[in-house]
């Protein structure tokens, strides 16, 4: 039965193992007898009852013995089902000492499994017998695989809330000491997300106590402990008294802001903003931004790029001052980066950088600071720098205000809408409705034309499809005569793309347009276009009629639907290809509600029978299906 | 094996027979290895005359170069006195000048520096990716480089083969100091000058570290791995492609490589050098420098991670001090690998490594390797890139093996923890990897895990995919595996044959039918009478089945009655708690207590 002569490994793997692995192992040879010994015992008492009410538990026992993974996790789901027939005691005393002793199985119902003892509390009785989950919920919290242990602590969270004062000392925090000085990591990375959730609701010296633990485990051994420290630290301080922030934090924020791996540094950069907002302005200067300035001056890009992201935070965490002094410059540098990936994070922040500086001296600092590198941005080397700019550059407007947007952000503008890559031409295009609040769309609107016919047939047809997304907006923006005049053949062009993804949104757009100019400029301008493709050679163009009449009926109106569509699409009741014929019977159908019971019955009812003998099946079958929708049979 | 020794006792002949076996592969891949060694010093040495060759040509071009400038910066000097353009600088600023003469370059001159550095970085205009370099040049601020990186001119020193025995150390030492300036690669065309001197001055010293005999004295370790730090030690760029796929896509390669490279060659050769001494290394390649070493492997090019893994096998072999510590860093990285990021490049590399450790553990295995096996080697094989470095990682896994018998359960039982889902690419992966370790397997191990095994390979066996299938069934091919089957057929066959009597009926694939009618065959073979009995009973069994699984599902009907039963009850019951409760006051409505129901159990409900 002993494979290793070494008692220490033996009981090492008891202990820490995620059982799979092992526990068989240590059993006899077959596997299940050490599962079966409880069952027995439940049987014979159930015998001894005589009711039916374990019936349950002997389900569960024999579904986890189930070889299908699946079942077994079925059964692991109706978890609480169970628990609710066996009652609170049972569960108690059997579920759970049952759960906790022989459950080694798949990560995947150990991940079910720990999410149900998370809604588990009214089941064992309420919160005084809450603390009868905390054991299976600790051997989840040591397994190996994240998912499980993450919910495992997610779950352990969940009902620490639920824990009386008194419970939270004598089991849960005790359970906490235990993880945290686990022999492998996994417990110890578990026991990081707990300190917070237990802290304010213990005795002075507890508190102490778990003081101590958490700044043991931020100088781990293992990186992977120091990483869950890390991103806990922000919590932990918030639930910490403010001198214990500043003596305890702070050297812990210190020291894993300068550690020798930078994805440990990186997190302390998010650390780095709830601690700032805790202290007192006067304590910034010292405490933090030292370190501050380090981290966004670090000699490891993911670092600097995690200084980027979280920038907008830490400004209002900051406050005013800090920002005019260091943040700036620091910013400035950032934009300048020499990793695209960080410029990228930069470059996305400009806006809410801007919109956040202290309002005496917003103008002086975007000008004569900011604006010099997001010039210098604008011809960047790197598309995703550029994208990420054209994404917010526009929301600059606002801030600047009319005579400088025209001044010097308009020649940005223009640039950009010229750039080579089609992302960045998009990007401003689509949030041109900050610069039409400012200077007003005319302005743009020569360079805007070539940007928008170029991205219009663009090689790529996700860009063409983005840029008929934007269309209703631009219409709606530049007007009736310009669009008419400039974008309608466009608009048109669109019909009759060889991808069918963009004659959709072409027909889509179409009827945006309509609400936009109404059933006159419609009928004017698009619909005589859409019904002479009705007699195109192509089976698809014709085709394109049809779903541009489903859309616009509706918004033309009776009149314009039944005198000048319904014609045609009865004409094509007579479509040698059968697609065009049962999309007839579609349409029909669609547009039926539109038209008069008067056209319905002398007009379209004779053309749906036609349809319905028609000798192709998927034509007789929408033919019947428009009959009895519309109520004509 | 042949059939005839199929009596008890082969438990008995097969262990001399399979030590042999183990010792002939030991030898076949022993000469392997030193086959792999030879060619590698043959192609070093082509490598070396091919440099040799280009080196004199560049030499060549230095000179004329060299000549160009004179003529230019003496027709300069003629031309400063009468230019206003200049005026900003005092004369004896050699601003254009390159500097000829050889000056020891320990005494940088500073108003060269001072003005040198702006220039280079300012005049280019706006940060382009690739002044990487130039920032990792930055990044080294707080070490005492970054007064003689940034100076960016470069002379040549005298060549260590003229140099007087007297001055060869010191002139080794500027050498060293020479080769710390780190340039600009991705601007391919900045400082070729600077470039090229630094190149011969490398060249130079990896010929020299590994020709001469005496060189390396103990001033010159600190300068060495200053040097080497210096030039390899950098933070990785962000990958070019996030969804890189080693597979598929062609690396992103260093630009710097060829200085990296000359680098790494010196490195490798200071290492083996027969002057090499560990009680010296070991106060400069310390953990700190193994560490960075080691987050190099995660590099795209794969030149750099074939001279990492060399140099850090060295390392290990050489520096005995270190070994717990890179054995444990590397433990770290596949475990944030596996459990964190899921995206190292220099898995392979490690393993390989590792596999050549395993081979020299002490027996017994001590706790921490055995921990190291279960823990970190095979989640390993939970990895999604698993292909990529599979055969390496079932290497390591058979060396545990061959080490240490008693392990193999853990890591059968382990395999099939982690048995693929979904992925029948690497189903087949895992198949190959059984079939090594059922080679090299002992008879009294195989008994333990066997249940599991054969209803896993029963499950492969009846895979629609007809590649897993076929995987699985080219182990009855193996003679070794064969003869495990042959002796526990009372059990094996009872599991895999409800699964090889449908399959063979029912499987698309005729290879896969055809392969099952052998196996039957040669179980019929084997055992006719439990042949012959199973055939009788495989539809009864079928029938049972059926059965169990009619009475599972009525299990479940009853216990969600029985539920739903439960839950109503204590709905009432609720509802006249509350009632009672409510009595004094104005009754509510029932409706209005029925649409709300205890959250708790309503919640439970859904679930």
């Amino acid at each position: 039965m002993v494979p290793f002569q070494h008692l220490p490994f033996i009981q090492y793997m008891t202990n820490h193992c995620s059982a799979a692995v092992v526990a068989p192992v240590l059993s006899d040879k077959k596997p299940r007898s050490r599962k079966g010994r409880k069952p027995q015992t439940l049987s014979k008492m159930a015998g001894a009852d005589g009711d039916d009410s374990l019936y349950p538990i002997a389900v569960l026992i024999d579904e986890l013995r189930n070889e299908d993974v699946q079942l077994r996790l079925n059964s692991i789901k109706k978890l609480s089902t169970i628990a609710l027939a066996l009652g609170v005691e049972r569960t108690r005393t059997e579920l759970l000492p049952f759960l906790t002793d022989t459950i080694y199985d798949e990560d995947e119902v150990l991940l079910a499994l720990a999410e149900q003892l998370g809604n588990f509390t009214m089941l064992v009785g309420g919160p005084e017998y809450v603390h009868c989950l905390l054991p299976p919920l600790e051997s989840l919290a040591t397994v190996e695989e994240t998912v499980v242990r993450d919910k495992a602590v997610e779950s352990l969270r969940k009902i620490s809330h639920e824990h009386s004062p008194v419970d939270l000392e004598v089991h849960f925090e005790p359970l906490v000491k235990r993880l945290a000085s686990g022999d492998w990591f996994t417990s110890r990375t578990s026991a990081c997300g707990l300190f917070s959730v237990c802290y304010p609701r213990v005795s002075s010296t507890v508190k102490a106590e778990i003081r101590q633990h958490f700044r043991t485990l931020c100088s781990d051994d293992t990186p992977m402990v120091r990483r869950a420290a890390a991103s806990k630290l922000g919590e932990f301080a918030k639930v910490l008294e403010l001198d214990y922030v500043k003596s305890d934090i702070i050297s812990l924020f210190t020291a894993l802001a300068s550690d020798e791996q930078d994805s440990v540094r990186l997190l302390a950069v998010e650390a780095c903003v709830s601690i700032a907002t805790l202290l007192p302005q006067e304590d910034l200067e010292t405490l933090v931004m030292p370190t501050l300035r380090q981290a966004a001056e670090d000699k490891s890009w993911r670092v600097r790029y995690m200084v980027a992201d979280k920038f907008s935070e830490l400004q209002k965490a900051v406050g005013p001052e800090i920002t005019k002094n260091d943040l700036v410059p620091a910013f400035q540098n950032l934009l300048k980066d020499c990793e695209a990936e960080v410029r990228a994070a930069a470059a996305n922040k400009v806006k809410e950088f801007c919109e956040n500086l202290p309002e005496d001296s917003k103008e002086t600092i975007i000008m004569s600071h900011i604006l010099p590198c997001v010039k210098e941005l604008v011809s960047d080397t790197n598309q995703h720098v550029k994208s990420a700019l054209a994404s917010v550059i526009m929301g600059l407007s606002t801030i600047l205000g009319k005579d400088n947007t025209v001044e010097h952000l308009l020649p940005l503008f223009l640039a950009q809408l010229k750039d080579e890559c089609p992302e960045v031409r998009l990007n401003i295009i689509s949030n041109l409705d900050c610069v039409n609040e400012v200077i007003g769309i005319r302005q743009l609107s020569q360079s805007l034309l070539p940007a928008i016919v170029e991205l219009a047939e663009d090689a790529k047809w996700r860009v063409r499809l983005a840029i008929i997304e934007y269309m209703p907006l631009l219409a709606g923006q530049l007007g009736v005569e310009f669009f008419d005049e400039k974008l309608n053949t466009l608009c048109m062009a669109w019909l009759v793309d060889h991808v069918y993804a963009i004659r959709e949104a072409a027909t889509c757009n179409l009827m945006k347009l309509v609400e936009k100019f109404g059933a006159e400029w419609a009928q004017n301008t698009i619909v005589p276009k859409v019904l002479g493709m009705a007699n195109d050679p192509n089976y698809l163009h014709r085709m394109t009629t049809l779903f541009c009449i489903n859309s616009l009926s509706e918004a033309c109106g009776q009149e314009i639907t039944t005198k000048q569509m319904l014609p045609v699409v009865l004409k094509m009741s007579n479509d040698q290809v059968a697609n065009v014929r049962f999309n007839v019977a579609k349409s029909l159908q669609k547009i039926g509600p539109v038209l008069d019971s008067n056209a319905l019955q002398t007009e379209v009812k004779p053309v749906l029978e036609k349809l319905a003998t028609d000798q192709d099946m998927d034509v007789k079958y929408f033919a019947q299906e428009a009959i009895s929708v519309l109520a004509l049979a | 094996m042949s059939s005839d020794d199929s009596s008890s006792d082969t438990g008995k002949f097969l262990h001399p027979e399979r030590k042999c076996k183990r010792r002939e592969k030991n030898r076949v891949a022993a000469q392997k290895s030193r086959k792999k060694q030879t060619e590698r010093a043959d192609t070093l040495h082509q490598e070396l005359q091919s440099l040799e060759h280009s080196n004199a040509a560049y030499e060549k071009e230095i000179a004329q170069l060299r000549l160009e400038v004179e003529r230019y910066s003496s027709a300069l000097k003629q031309h400063e006195p009468h230019c206003s353009v200049f005026s900003f600088s005092s004369p004896e600023t050699p601003v254009l000048t390159m500097e000829t003469t050889k000056l020891p370059p320990s005494s940088p001159s500073s108003p060269t520096t001072g003005f040198s550095v702006p220039s280079a970085e300012k005049v280019d205009g706006f940060p382009r990716r690739s002044m990487r370099r130039a920032r990792q040049r930055r990044s080294h601020s707080s070490s005492q480089f970054r007064y003689q990186s940034s100076q960016v001119e470069l002379t040549p020193l005298p060549l260590l083969k003229d140099a007087p025995v007297a001055e060869l150390h010191d002139l080794f030492c500027k050498k060293l100091q020479q080769c710390c300036v780190l340039f600009d690669f991705l601007d391919c065309v900045a400082d070729l000058k600077g470039k090229e001197i630094k190149r011969a001055a490398l060249n130079e010293l990896v010929e020299s570290v590994a020709t001469s005999r005496g060189i390396l004295i103990e001033p010159l370790y600190p300068e060495a791995i200053k040097m080497i730090s210096v030039n390899i030690f950098r933070t990785l760029p962000p990958s070019e492609n996030p969804e890189f796929d080693p597979e598929e896509d062609e690396p992103t390669l260093e630009a710097s490589w060829p200085h990296l490279q000359l680098v790494y060659e010196f490195f490798l050769r200071f290492l083996e050098s027969p002057d090499f001494q560990p009680s010296m290394a070991k106060r400069y390649v310390d953990q700190k420098f193994v560490l960075q070493l080691l987050e190099l492997f995660d590099s795209e090019d794969p030149r750099e991670r074939e001279y990492l893994k060399t140099i850090l096998h060295r390392v290990y072999g050489k520096l005995l001090g270190l070994r717990a510590y890179i054995r444990k860093q590397i433990n770290n990285i596949f475990l944030r690998f596996i459990y964190e990021t899921e995206h190292f490049n220099g898995v392979a590399e490690l393993l390989e490594i590792l596999g050549s450790i395993i081979n020299g553990f002490a027996l017994p295995l001590k706790s921490e390797h055995k921990q190291f096996l279960v823990r970190v080697l095979i989640p390993l094989h939970t990895a999604k890139s698993l292909s990529i470095f599979h055969a390496q990682l079932a290497y390591c896994v058979v060396q545990f093996m061959e080490k240490d018998a008693t392990v193999t359960e853990y890591i059968i039982r382990g395999l099939l923890k982690y048995w693929p889902k979904t992925c029948t690419q690497k189903e087949v992966m895992f198949l190959g990897e059984i079939e090594e370790i059922l080679d090299v397997i002992e008879p009294s191990q195989f008994i333990r895990i066997q249940e599991p095994l054969f209803k896993q390979i029963a499950a492969c066996i009846s895979s629609p995919h007809f590649q897993v299938a076929e995987r699985a069934l080219y182990f009855w091919n193996n003679e070794y595996i064969l003869s495990l089957i042959e002796e526990n057929c009372q059990v094996i066959l009872p599991l895999v044959f409800a699964t090889l009597y449908r399959v063979s009926k029912e499987h698309w694939n005729q290879t896969i039918v055809s392969l099952i009618y052998n196996v039957l065959k040669t179980f019929m073979e084997m055992n006719s009478k439990l042949f012959d009995d199973l055939t009788a009973s495989y539809k009864v069994e079928k029938q049972k089945e059926l059965k169990r699984e009619r009475e599972r599902v009525e299990l479940w009907r009853g216990l969600d009655e029985y539920q739903e039963r439960r839950l109503q009850s204590l709905e009432e019951a609720s509802r006249n708690q509350r009632n009672l409760q409510e009595r004094p006051g104005p009754t509510q409505p029932d409706p209005e207590l029925s649409s709300q129901p205890d959250p708790e159990l309503s919640s439970n409900n859904s679930t």
